[in-house]
């Protein structure tokens, strides 16, 4: 049957027809929805890991046991997992495993703009990248094939426009293949350095093994075009572009397996050509690989490092872009993302300004706790990077920044990557205040369940890891629970905790104001009478609450009662709304 | 068919995952290549987000780019602003009149520009613009101004309403069915 699937969806189709049993996965824009897609099949298994390191390992070890199994992650959440990576590319598979990586060029969700290309050939591993879901379908199911064909996990590499994009799929039936027995085989498995230097060899016979079967393998083909003068190498969403642009003009070596490269092919279609163009996003991984193989080649000269592609970008080298359309003389106000009216993190953020804390923040949807008029962090690196690095803030201002400087994290960024950097706190013993932005869910990527939640992926009640109880496992005596729509509680209790001589726990406890179980109250209304228009309320930054001609106003649509930007109201103005 | 391009642009929660949706049914079930591209993650909490919808004999791009818009289906009136530089000559902007204003302006920092429709006109851009949060309210619920949105672009399609009512149908739960359909047929025929 003909449908329309966004290219993640296609490759959890992909997955379920080639009879994937086990798949582990971490949440990360622009890579979520092929886990979350593929859950709906009851033949497969699919999980939330705490992190992308345990689910490649999981789903290693699932394949160890002889079935085929899938792990899928951001750009970011492959650097989590490239330990686990580097090593299965010595062991090698029983049945097959893919490693779906998804970039985000133009980082719409994204800290840093990563090529998770470059781990292909570093990690020497195989690369499939589909351009659209048709693609995403096709190249999943054939992974599996390479990946027990060659012994080898494949990497399947997904970028924001195909993962995010719906295009024309046809569907196929599941297949069972029957589970391969699992021996024990210590050279195979036990990577400790006598038998790993004798695998070494045996992975770099692979790659070039690979390497003679890209030559003519299903996955790259060449597109005639009638005029030679010019021969385009592309691959995945940069593909797109080039044919939007030049149609049937020039020749395209169009690459679905960009690692490891086709060294004859991409010889052979150069030397056909007056000018061999490589289009590709972010790096200019193709071009070096041509230089190396001593072609002339234009390529990064042309086409930015930075910022994802598009037809119009391509088109100022190899066409004519349209002329844009016409614009208003009127400077258009940017429309930034915000916490949601009623987000239990503004109640949080506004007291942590307002206490000048140094904050230390973390990955989620409340770095957004870092714009104005909050403007209460002052770093973000990676997953886990706010716990850690306090304790080495701390450790380097020799107490002169103890109890001014907090840590943020959510419970599932905690979860994830916090946990050890706590152990740290404990043991190496800062006087670090850590607090959890606890909301129950994982907002950021459309909330996902996670340990600390009581629910796995597929919905059903589970195991809930409790954090107070966690937090005080790993050394730390000083936990605290508080809600962070009650402000002066919460300043109460981070003014204690940061005056206490030891570490310390603040877990900040409220569901995200999106999730359907959460109740909401009416809508706040303001006493005209009682306003004074002195702005209060507005330093809270809620997208509900303006002030027009001196006036405070509540947007009724939006507003959820959550009753914080009463408590910051001299004057009354602001009225608990009757609930309906 | 030359590739015909449809921009879906509004405030993050808005509902325009929606309108896609829709659009890519009926334009599929049309027998048309489709691609949809949408946003995920951080920009739709309460950000400007975009939705590209593109059909014709064979598409490429999943994306729109300046110059190039059919239609911009704008669900805020300042969001149509934003993109008038997608338009290709003739395109047309379908804009709802309701404005929200984003962060800069909630904190004075900016102020939401007056007039804009006045303005777009002046500029030469060919708006369509009209209440549709009055509609959808109308219709039952202000969550509906998507199906309007919806109803005022089929005016500009060579299609049936029963082809549009069709696609409503596959892409809407049936619980909200009757107010997306009635929201839809406002908008197409107030």
């Amino acid at each position: 049957m003909k449908t329309l699937m966004l290219g993640n969806e296609a490759v959890a189709r992909g997955l379920y027809e080639a009879g994937c049993a086990v798949v582990s996965s971490y949440p990360g824009t622009p890579s979520t929805e092929i886990t979350e897609a593929v859950a709906k099949f009851p033949e497969v298994y699919a999980e939330w890991a705490p992190n992308e390191k345990v689910a490649m390992e999981t789903a290693f070890g699932a394949c160890l046991a002889g079935k085929r199994s899938f792990c899928g992650m951001k750009h970011v959440g492959l650097n989590v997992a490239a330990d686990p990576l580097f090593t299965i590319a010595y062991t090698g598979v029983n049945a097959g495993m893919i490693i779906a990586v998804a970039d985000d060029a133009g980082m719409h969700s994204s800290q840093n703009e990563q090529d998770s290309r470059h781990y292909a050939r570093s990690a020497k591993l195989p690369m499939l990248e589909p351009a659209d879901s048709a693609e995403a379908l096709a190249f999943t199911k054939a992974a599996y094939e390479l990946s027990e064909r060659f012994d080898t996990p494949v990497l399947l590499k997904m970028c924001t426009r195909v993962s995010h994009s719906q295009s024309v799929v046809e569907t196929g039936e599941r297949v069972e293949p029957p589970a391969r027995p699992y021996e024990k085989n210590p050279a195979k498995y036990i990577m400790m350095p006598g038998y790993a230097k004798l695998r070494h060899p045996v992975v770099e016979q692979r790659t070039q093994a690979l390497a003679d079967w890209a030559e003519d393998c299903p996955f790259n083909r060449v597109e005639a075009g009638a005029d030679h003068s010019m021969g385009i190498l592309t691959s995945s969403t940069s593909y797109q572009y080039v044919k939007e642009v030049v149609g049937d003009k020039y020749p395209v070596l169009k690459l679905g397996m960009v690692w490891p490269l086709p060294s004859k092919l991409i010889r052979d279609f150069a030397a056909g050509v007056d000018k061999l163009v490589v289009v590709e996003e972010l790096d200019g991984f193709l071009e070096t690989w041509c230089r190396e193989l001593g072609l002339e080649v234009e390529g990064k000269a042309s086409f930015s490092l930075i910022d994802e592609l598009s037809q119009n970008k391509v088109a100022a080298k190899l066409g004519t872009a349209p002329e844009a359309g016409k614009t208003l003389e009127t400077d258009i106000p940017n429309r930034p993302p915000v916490m949601c009216a009623g987000c239990p993190h503004r109640g949080l953020f506004y007291t942590l300004n307002k206490m000048k804390l140094t904050v230390l923040g973390d990955i989620g949807c409340y770095t957004l706790g870092a714009v104005a008029p909050l403007s209460a962090i002052d770093s973000t690196i990676c997953m886990g990077a706010s716990v850690s690095g306090i304790h080495g803030f701390l450790k380097a201002s020799g107490g002169q920044m103890d109890g001014k400087t907090v840590a943020v994290i959510g419970d599932s960024t905690f979860m994830h990557s916090g946990i050890t950097g706590l152990v740290n706190i404990a043991y190496n013993e800062s006087n670090a205040t850590v607090i959890i932005l606890d909301n129950s869910i994982t907002g950021m990527t459309g909330h996902q369940q996670n340990p600390t939640t009581g629910f796995n992926l597929k919905g059903d009640p589970c195991t809930k890891i409790d954090l107070e109880s966690l937090c005080k496992a790993v050394g730390i005596r000083r936990v605290r629970v508080v809600d962070p729509y009650d402000l002066s509680q919460c300043e109460a209790v981070i003014k204690e905790e940061l005056a206490a001589p030891e570490a310390s726990v603040v877990i900040s406890r409220r569901p995200c104001a999106l999730l359907k179980y959460v109740k909401h109250k009416a809508p706040l209304t303001v006493d005209a009478g009682k306003c004074v228009g002195c702005k209060a309320c507005m330093k809270i930054g809620c997208p509900a609450i303006s002030v027009t001609d001196g006036k405070a106003g509540v947007d009724a649509t939006l507003c959820v009662g959550c009753g914080v930007c009463q408590q910051l109201c001299k004057f009354d103005a602001l009225q608990t709304g009757e609930e309906v | 068919m030359d590739t015909k391009n449809i921009m879906i642009v509004g405030v993050g929660g808005q509902g325009s995952l929606l309108a896609s949706k829709l659009l890519g049914r009926l334009l599929l079930d049309q027998g048309y290549d489709v691609k949809v591209s949408e946003v995920h993650g951080m920009s739709q909490r309460g950000g400007s987000v975009v939705t590209y919808v593109r059909f014709g004999d064979k598409v490429y791009s999943p994306i729109i780019d300046q110059g190039e818009a059919d239609f911009i289906v704008s669900f805020e009136l300042l969001e149509a602003a934003r993109y008038t530089a997608f338009l290709k000559p003739g395109g047309r902007i379908i804009t709802n009149t309701q404005q929200i204003n984003p962060m800069p302006v909630i904190t004075g920092a900016a102020a939401y520009p007056q007039d804009l429709v006045d303005q777009m006109n002046k500029a030469g851009v060919l708006v369509d613009a009209m209440d549709a949060l009055a509609l959808a309210e109308e219709a039952g619920s202000p969550k509906a101004v998507n199906l309007v949105l919806m109803g005022r672009l089929s005016r500009y399609f060579d299609l049936p309403e029963e082809a549009w009512q069709q696609a409503i149908t596959a892409s809407v739960p049936e619980k909200f069915l009757e107010l997306n359909r009635k929201a839809f047929h406002l908008g197409r025929n107030s």
